[in-house]
């Protein structure tokens, strides 16, 4: 879909050579826009629906209360159709003077589809949006811990499928150890640190194999979720279950409002309103983003991820530099597993991960191995599953089954270049065997 | 052995005789693949006999006194490791509570009833494997192979026998169609495949479960439940061992298949083409081997491979209708098959039969000794993990890595060179 026109520029009169311009036009982004623009038009004008869609801005505690906002969804899917088939047009000009689709448009068109599509699921509705975010943000916390494990973990150089080992890990020792401890406070407070020590355990035994032994680091962390669902799921059948009260009743993480801040309209409720483990995120997401672009720590990691014979060419220590920062990363994953047990469901159970690892790797790729990125990324992938579960609830046109596969959808289109091209670490997957 | 007293014309009167062939034949064996593969088994398992100790109530009561009593632990521990291994080997090998042989082999046509699909799909990501390829998609595959042959086996009146090859025919199609897509996007876009695989094992699911709870589809006229309704007696698997033992034609579907791999990656043209795209695509390109093709065939036929364990699953094990976990976790185990069998279709056979009798003896192990089945996946990992690394092992029992001599040979060459 990339054609590439090497067009001589036209000056007859000079003899002299003449310059070369290369004129990439990339006809992706407006196709993708055309095929939403169309599914948009088929959805919400043929199978069109009739009624009013509800939306609910403020939650009842909040001291600013917006206004409940009714929305007539003929008219609101008539003119949403327009905008979208507008856009398209817009992002085809764009491409045929040869620039680049713009960020922000892409933003504006996919916001337009999902308000779109939730007006017409949800006709004869009402939708909490504060609910349904929270929700959303809630589902996305592991997922973006997990990914800026990943991330780590893949621009230092070693591929981390074990994300979902990690993750199960965390979960499991943070129960444990805060069931044991029972102080409202400390518990859960050691819980954490106990997740952090799980995540950096089982990222040692991915790191010792893939660095000292060399052994292709995407089995290690397949066999290595295998490894921790079976010890976490044996110890829970034979030493959790019977002994729960003891051993898996962990007190969980209270919701700590920030003054003013959780006042805010919308996002208030949303940001401001959560437990420690999510103010810790947003740190983790700032800091990691810093560090990687803008610190010597940073850029030493992404040399080694990238050349490591050039690292080493320089006095870096490149296996040292995996082993430590796959270790960091397993410890950020670690705090994603603390979520499950100390943030939102409180006791451990069998393989309660469901597959988020996986996601979140998915996250990582999605986000090209960028920190924010792989955050949004992330937090798409748990709007769209609890966009499910509300939708499910209020009875919606679309089987939930649909709603559950279209991250992985996305995902597999955008790996496959449709959303962009994607390009991993160079080093990444590939030991480093100094010669 | 080494003293040498007739003298080579030219020998050195301090020189020793190089090992012998024999010597170095046993030292290739001690450090080589097969002993490795031994000892790891081996390893894991004394890892989970500290695992089963650990978490053992008599151990826990009589370690409480084990300073005026320390023999009682000990006993404790005994108890509970050959209590477990006991049950494990009864319930997968032969049972010796029962009388006459033909009671006592039971487990072991349970164990390679178990085995059927490990086997197949285990072949099938050894496929990808020898191609360079890492097919984690086996979930996904098995789903849509068992949900394609489900369809045409209760759905489908056909005759006997024409019935059962449409419906594994149709499976495996299935299965080779979704690992085809990730073929494909990797030979057209350089997607990986190991996220492709990954993200369509969740769209099976979910496809599946779909067409599960869909009346006319997939799901049970009359049921609300998410489950197929059963196999029709024309497509069900015959039981090859007679109606007394649970071993279905699969199994004979699964030594086919190993022969099938065997010949495809030894003998024919096709899998010296996947072998030399597995060792270095850049070297098979020039030598004029089209690496995008090898993927999208290693991909069809790993994901029928794979499809085939659905099938034998859906058709075999369990034919009284079937849900969204039909696939059982073999789609992962497959890719332990896999490596314990290093990708060989016979080492794959035989791991598939390994771990065929550590599910079978599992289940035997949780019902008698109250040990839950998921101590199988602790053993198979570590299985994998210790394989993966044989200098761990060589470490962990002082074996000399292969290839090389021992230290007294290399000693005497260096003495040898200096000498002339």
């Amino acid at each position: 879909m990339t054609s590439t026109t090497a067009a001589q520029v036209p000056v007859p009169s000079t003899p002299r050579a003449a310059l070369e311009t290369a004129v990439v036009r990339n006809w992706k982004a407006p196709v993708a826009f055309g095929i939403f623009s169309v599914l948009a038009f088929l959805l919400l004008i043929v199978f069109g629906r009739t009624g009013t869609t509800t939306y609910r801005l403020s939650t009842e505690s909040d001291l600013i209360q917006l206004p409940v906002i009714p929305a007539d969804v003929q008219v609101v899917s008539i003119s949403i159709t327009v905008l979208m088939v507008a856009i398209t047009a817009v992002a085809f000009w764009f491409t045929w003077r040869a620039r680049r689709t713009p960020l922000w448009l892409v933003s504006i068109f996919a916001v337009l589809f999902v308000i779109g599509f939730l007006t017409w699921a949800a006709a004869g509705a009402l939708i909490p949006i504060p609910g349904l975010l929270v929700g959303a943000v809630g589902l996305s916390v592991p997922l973006i811990f997990g990914a800026l494990g990943g991330v780590i973990s893949e621009r230092v150089g070693v591929v981390n499928v074990a994300i979902e080992g990690q993750l199960l890990a965390g979960a499991f020792v943070s129960a444990v150890v805060a069931s044991v401890i029972k102080d409202a406070f400390f518990g859960p407070l050691l819980g954490l640190l106990a997740a952090v020590v799980a995540g950096v355990l089982v990222a040692f035994v991915l790191a010792a194999f893939s660095i000292k032994y060399f052994v292709d680091q995407v089995i290690v962390g397949v066999v290595l979720n295998v490894l921790v669902v079976g010890l976490t799921s044996f110890l829970f059948s034979k030493v959790l279950a019977p002994n729960a009260a003891l051993l898996n009743s962990p007190p969980r993480f209270p919701r700590l409002p920030i003054p003013l801040l959780s006042e805010i309209p919308i996002l208030g409720p949303v940001l401001f309103r959560q437990t420690i483990i999510v103010y810790i995120m947003y740190v983790a997401v700032a800091v990691v983003w810093f560090a990687l672009f803008k610190t010597r720590w940073g850029l030493r990691l992404r040399s080694v991820g990238e050349h490591p014979q050039a690292a080493d060419t320089v006095g870096i220590n490149v296996n040292s530099t995996r082993f430590w920062n796959v270790s960091l990363a397993g410890a950020i994953a670690g705090l994603g597993g603390a979520y499950f047990t100390l943030g939102s469901v409180g006791a451990f159970n069998k393989e309660m991960t469901a597959g988020a690892g996986f996601i979140a790797l998915a996250a990582v790729i999605f986000g090209r191995w960028d920190p924010i990125r792989a955050t949004m990324a992330a937090l798409l992938f748990g709007f769209a599953s609890n966009l499910q579960g509300v939708l499910s609830a209020i009875g919606s046109p679309v089987p939930s089954e649909f709603m559950l596969m279209l991250p992985y959808v996305v995902t597999i289109l955008a790996v496959a270049g449709f959303v962009g091209h994607v390009r991993g670490p160079a080093a990444s997957g590939k030991p480093y065997i100094k010669s | 052995m080494t003293t040498t007293t007739n003298l080579a014309p030219g020998q050195l009167p301090n020189e020793v005789e190089p090992p012998s062939r024999a010597q170095q034949v046993l030292r290739d064996i001690m450090g080589g693949s097969a002993v490795i593969s031994v000892l790891a088994v081996v390893l894991a398992l004394v890892a989970s006999a500290i695992l089963i100790v650990l978490t053992d109530e008599g151990v826990q009561q009589a370690s409480g006194y084990f300073f005026s009593r320390p023999g009682d632990t000990f006993k404790a521990i005994w108890d509970a490791v050959a209590g477990a291994y006991s049950a494990l080997f009864q319930g997968s090998i032969y049972n010796f509570r029962v009388d006459g042989f033909a009671k006592g082999i039971k487990p072991f046509t349970e164990t390679l009833t178990f085995a059927t699909p490990l086997i197949a799909a285990g072949l099938g990501v050894a496929v990808g494997f020898r191609a360079g390829l890492f097919n984690i998609g086996g979930r996904g595959q098995m789903l849509v192979a068992a949900g394609a042959a489900g369809y045409v086996g209760f759905a489908w009146p056909l005759p006997f026998g024409i019935h059962l090859i449409v419906a594994v025919v149709l499976g495996m199609l299935a299965g080779a169609i979704w690992g085809g897509i990730a073929g494909l996007l990797k030979a057209r876009t350089g997607a990986h495949e190991v996220i492709v695989t990954i993200m369509l094992n969740y769209v099976g699911f979910y496809l599946i479960s779909f067409l599960l709870h869909t009346p006319g589809a997939l799901q049970a006229p009359g049921s609300s439940n998410p489950k197929s309704p059963a196999m029709l007696e024309t497509a069900i698997f015959p039981k090859i061992l007679g109606p007394s033992y649970n071993l279905h034609l699969g199994f004979v579907f699964a030594i086919i298949a190993t022969v099938f791999v065997w010949y495809l990656i030894n003998r024919s043209s096709l899998g010296f083409k996947f072998r030399a795209v597995g060792a270095n695509p850049n070297a098979a390109l020039v030598a004029g081997i089209s690496v995008k093709n090898v993927y999208l065939y290693a991909m069809l036929i790993s994901g029928a491979l794979v499809g085939l364990a659905g099938v034998s699953q859906v058709l075999g094990t369990v034919t009284t209708g079937f849900t969204g976990g039909i696939d059982a976790g073999i789609g992962f185990d497959a890719i332990t098959v896999a490596l314990l069998g290093r990708s060989k279709p016979v080492g794959v056979f035989i791991a598939g039969v390994l771990f065929g009798a550590l599910k079978a003896g599992g289940y035997s192990m949780q019902a008698a000794q109250g040990i839950p089945i998921d101590i199988v996946l602790v053993v198979q990992s570590l299985i994998v993990l210790f394989i993966a690394a044989p200098p761990l092992v060589r470490a962990i029992f002082r074996l000399p890595v292969p290839g090389s001599t021992s230290k007294r040979a290399a000693k005497l060459a260096a003495t040898k060179a200096v000498a002339e």
